[in-house]
């Protein structure tokens, strides 16, 4: 093994492995534990249920639509907070953290009243024929609230890194301006923007409190999984609430392996792109 | 340095002395959510009579919460000397599990409830759309706004409310009751977060022509959106909402609390706590009280969850049960 310049392989190691042990691993043995009361058949009917099913079909597909219009608007957002001043920028940066920051039931809340018929936003929205509030759009806004930070904030860095000088050597080489943003700027940003979609969508996932407040929870329209696992609380069903739990965490961790792969796969292409171009 | 130092542990010292000096014994009462308004009033009340008639100074800790996180709560450990819910089927739960008494509701007078509710209409100012009963919220082009029949408390009991006024009909049967409950639950363009967030949905928001709520909350919207906005309208029969208390057998025995708590909980049934009941706009079970506020509680006629569904150890698994009566409406199988 190559020699260090600080020792302390052995030590933080086992304080990750500890640490990683007690605030993850734990908690979601005691989750399977608990589940592993249900024979396969019990799993399998609640987990396949026709309002889990579609509870799967809101959650997911909402929470992908949020992270992709996050991804783009996001990096709208953090390119312009990079790359130009503008009077009142220090205020607009800090504004991108509000969404941290926010009481997930105060934004639930604000929303709904934003986006209702006779809301600020809303009326003009219902007056082209579109309801959002307490509707599946509504979700989508919901958590496109709340993935925003995610996006912009792992976005921010990497962008300051990109010297503008390359984009001047892309169009000084004769690059057209959308072959500069494809093929040099995207290659660059696209981990990073993977990244934060993930991050993004992955916190829509499990998002609960500002959901149910503009989702309308109808059942087999507008029911989210989190409410289906609040419901079978509710009931004392902490077995039931468990199955479901598990199939989020199953479904969620296929898609961030996934997104993972493609990452890792990204990632070396432009490695070997760019180690091409020299 | 030193000096400092000692001057904080004498700090220190002090207060830990002057504490017990402050309270003889402490009661946690652990409760629902909109609650807190009633005991934020009863509780000086009764630490004004506790220390007139012992000389105790009694120290009362509330928590207020939806009621059944509250009870999983108090039976993952939460020393609650008592529990003041909104619904038997919280109660019963911390029954199974033991730590309070199985015959609770006879352990105090009234079936262990000190005050009853009622689900009443919030029309529009007018009643524009003449709303006067049940069978006007299932028609079909009116709007009904109400709380998550499945997932809270409130939304339980409108759901149970319309139920049993469906059953009460001529030729009612629970398959009758069903379909009408299933054409009322088509009439809702959502299902609220809970009660607050149903009335916010309704008064603020301009959705729907009717909220079903708690008599109680019709003053509180009163409070917070005046009276020219909205009327209530009793229907021909309701369902009468109890909310059952109960000591916390064994925290009382091992914090030594029982005489308070026992204290604390009779004390509801007193003139003043009954007083204090009507003043908060939930029906004293006192009938001179009740009679002293008469004009504030108009007559109606209401069942019991007991009377019509044997009790809500019978009523929560055949409704509100994953497969029960509310999941039947939703499916399309």
């Amino acid at each position: 093994m190559q020699r260090r310049v600080l020792p302390g392989f052995g030590l933080s190691l086992g304080y990750t492995l500890v640490y990683l042990s007690l605030l993850i691993l734990l908690p979601l043995s005691g989750l399977a534990f608990k589940a592993s009361s249900l024979s396969f058949d019990q799993f399998w009917d609640i987990a396949t249920g026709e309002r889990a099913l579609a509870s799967y079909r809101v959650t997911f597909g909402a929470s992908l639509a949020a992270a992709a219009i996050n991804g783009v608007f996001g990096l709208v957002v953090a390119w312009m907070l990079v790359r130009y001043p503008f009077p009142g920028k220090r205020f607009v940066d800090a504004l991108v953290d509000l969404p941290f920051a926010l009481p997930t039931a105060v934004a639930g809340i604000t929303l709904a009243t934003l986006y209702a018929g006779n809301g600020w936003i809303g009326r003009h929205l219902e007056a082209f024929g579109w309801k959002v509030a307490y509707t599946p759009y509504g979700i989508v806004v919901a958590l496109t609230f709340i993935g925003l930070p995610f996006v912009v904030r792992t976005l921010q860095p990497v962008i300051e890194d990109i010297e503008p000088e390359i984009e001047e050597a892309a169009a000084s080489l004769g690059a057209s301006r959308l072959q500069t943003f494809v093929r040099v700027l995207l290659p660059a940003i696209f981990p990073a923007l993977l990244t934060g979609v993930t991050l993004a969508f992955s916190r829509a996932v499990g998002e609960y409190g500002s959901v149910i407040f503009i989702a309308g929870n109808m059942p087999l329209i507008s029911e989210i999984t989190p409410l289906l696992i609040i419901s079978k609380l509710e009931q004392y069903d902490v077995v039931g609430a468990t199955a479901l739990a598990i199939v989020m965490l199953v479904l969620s961790f296929i898609l961030l392996l996934a997104v993972n792969t493609l990452q890792w796969w990204a990632a070396n292409r432009h490695k070997a792109t760019s180690g091409e171009a020299r | 340095m030193p000096r400092l130092i000692s001057k904080l542990a004498a700090a220190l010292f002090a207060t830990a002395l002057s504490l017990p000096a402050l309270a003889d014994a402490s009661l946690l009462n652990v409760s629902y959510d909109v609650a807190r308004d009633f005991y934020k009033d009863y509780n000086p009340l009764f630490q004004k009579h506790w220390k007139a008639t012992t000389g105790e100074n009694l120290e009362l800790k509330q928590s207020h919460a939806g009621s059944s996180k509250q009870v999983r709560a108090v039976a993952d450990g939460l020393e609650a000397d008592v529990v003041t819910m909104n619904q038997a089927s919280d109660v019963d739960f911390l029954a199974d599990k033991g730590l309070v008494a199985k015959d609770y509701a006879k352990k105090f007078p009234t079936n262990a409830s000190p005050y009853t509710s009622t689900m009443v209409f919030i029309v529009r100012k007018g009643n524009p759309k003449a709303l006067k009963d049940w069978n006007d919220l299932a028609k079909p082009g009116v709007q009904v706004i109400l709380p998550h029949p499945k997932n809270t408390g409130n939304g339980r009991y409108s759901y149970l409310a319309a139920w049993g006024y469906a059953l009460k009909q001529p030729g009612g049967n629970d398959k009758t009751a069903q379909e009408f409950v299933g054409k009322l639950l088509k009439n809702a363009p959502l299902f609220a977060a809970g009660g607050r967030d149903a009335t916010t949905t309704f008064m603020q928001r301009k959705i729907g022509d009717v909220l079903v709520s708690f008599e109680s909350e019709a003053e509180l919207i009163a409070k917070e959106f005046g009276r020219g906005e909205f009327e209530v309208v009793y229907p021909s029969l309701s369902i009468l909402t109890e909310f059952p208390v109960a000591i916390v057998e064994k925290v009382v025995d091992k914090k030594g609390t029982r005489k308070q708590a026992q204290a604390y909980l009779d004390y509801l049934w007193s003139k003043e706590g009954q007083e204090n009941a009507a003043q908060n706009y939930l029906r004293p079970r006192d009938a001179e009280v009740l009679k002293k506020y008469a004009g504030q509680f108009p007559a109606i006629k209401t069942f019991t969850v007991d009377d019509v569904f044997g009790g809500w150890a019978k009523a929560f698994p055949a409704h509100f049960k994953d497969g029960g009566s509310f999941d039947q409406i939703y499916s399309s199988k």
